[in-house]
């Protein structure tokens, strides 16, 4: 019984995301809403504003700075949880 | 490339990575579960390749293969299987 | 793991696996890759040469203090990298508008406070997969 609701509810969760996919623009296509003028900013001017051949780096590490700064804590927290749950000798 | 070749290529790694998904459920051994994530992330980083991504390509060749396949068959020698 | 193939291969392999680790840090802002995988690369390297010598002397060579210590600093030097715009009458983390000498686009000064961070930011990773790793192999036993 239990069986048939989880695998009922499998298929629910399958056709409503197969539904969502169904909606997505097509992979590469020029005009979707997430390639607006920001995209276009960023093409034309990331080597004039950071100098860096690798756009990927200038966008991680100088356009969107903050991120990686809060995302190297969030590394620096991880190892602090590991230290207290698994180090010995420091309870 | 031309494209039709770039679509063959997506149906055959997005069907290989369904194959391996459904493959990981179904083993008991924590070490054969970690490969078949290695192998998994080895797929993930050529399907990056294939969207002129390389960039996430490199970091899923480093991270996915080395480092969880390493952390996850550590995990296992501590004698955490499934019986 | 006490092979002799083993050893003489991983000793053979390690200075390569490392060179190339520093070698995708060092050109996060040329080519593909970064501080990230740059650092898991380097890491990685470390964590081989621990698996198969031994656990002992893998902390023989880099000791859990000096991992401790990059650990903290690689966090640290970004926020000073940051502090550089303040302290140049600019905002926080501000590359070119603080007046940072960008270099010539395709040398490996180039850039402005991109390599610095990246630099940074590679060490730290490298030295928190290593901080990783001994912890779950310490847990073992």
């Amino acid at each position: 019984m239990s069986r048939n609701i989880a695998a009922f509810l499998l298929v629910c969760i399958g056709v409503v995301m197969f539904l969502a996919i169904a909606e997505l623009p097509l992979y590469g296509s020029p005009d979707t809403p997430v390639q607006n003028y920001v995209a276009e900013r960023y093409i034309d001017g990331a080597l004039s504003d950071t100098g860096a051949l690798n756009m990927v780096a200038s966008i991680v590490i100088d356009y969107r700075a903050y991120d990686t700064l809060i995302e190297t804590t969030v590394l620096f927290t991880s190892i602090i949880a590991v230290f207290l749950v698994l180090k010995k000798g420091i309870n | 490339m031309s494209p039709q070749i770039i679509d063959f290529l997506n149906i055959i790694f997005l069907g290989f990575l369904v194959v391996i998904a459904i493959a990981v459920s179904y083993v008991r051994d924590l070490l054969y579960a970690a490969i078949l994530l290695g192998a998994y992330s080895v797929t993930m980083a050529l399907i990056w390749l294939l969207m002129s991504a390389p960039d996430l390509a490199i970091t899923e060749a480093a991270a996915g293969i080395g480092m969880t396949t390493l952390m996850i068959a550590v995990i296992s020698k501590t004698g955490r299987e499934e019986e | 793991m006490s092979d002799f193939v083993l050893k003489r291969v991983v000793a053979l392999l390690l200075p390569f696996v490392q060179m190339f680790g520093l070698y995708v840090i060092f050109h996060g802002h040329l080519s593909p890759g970064g501080s990230f995988s740059g650092g898991i690369i380097v890491g990685l390297g470390m964590i081989a040469f621990s698996l198969v010598f031994g656990l002992e002397k893998g902390s023989e060579k880099l000791t859990e203090r000096t991992t401790t210590l990059i650990e903290s600093f690689g966090t640290l030097w970004y926020g000073a990298m940051g502090l550089v715009g303040v302290l140049r009458g600019s905002s926080f983390l501000m590359n070119k508008g603080s007046g940072v000498p960008l270099g010539e686009p395709g040398k490996l000064y180039s850039g402005g406070l991109i390599l610095l961070i990246t630099l940074g930011v590679g060490l730290k990773v490298a030295s928190t997969m290593v901080t990783l790793f001994n912890a779950l192999m310490e847990e073992e036993d």
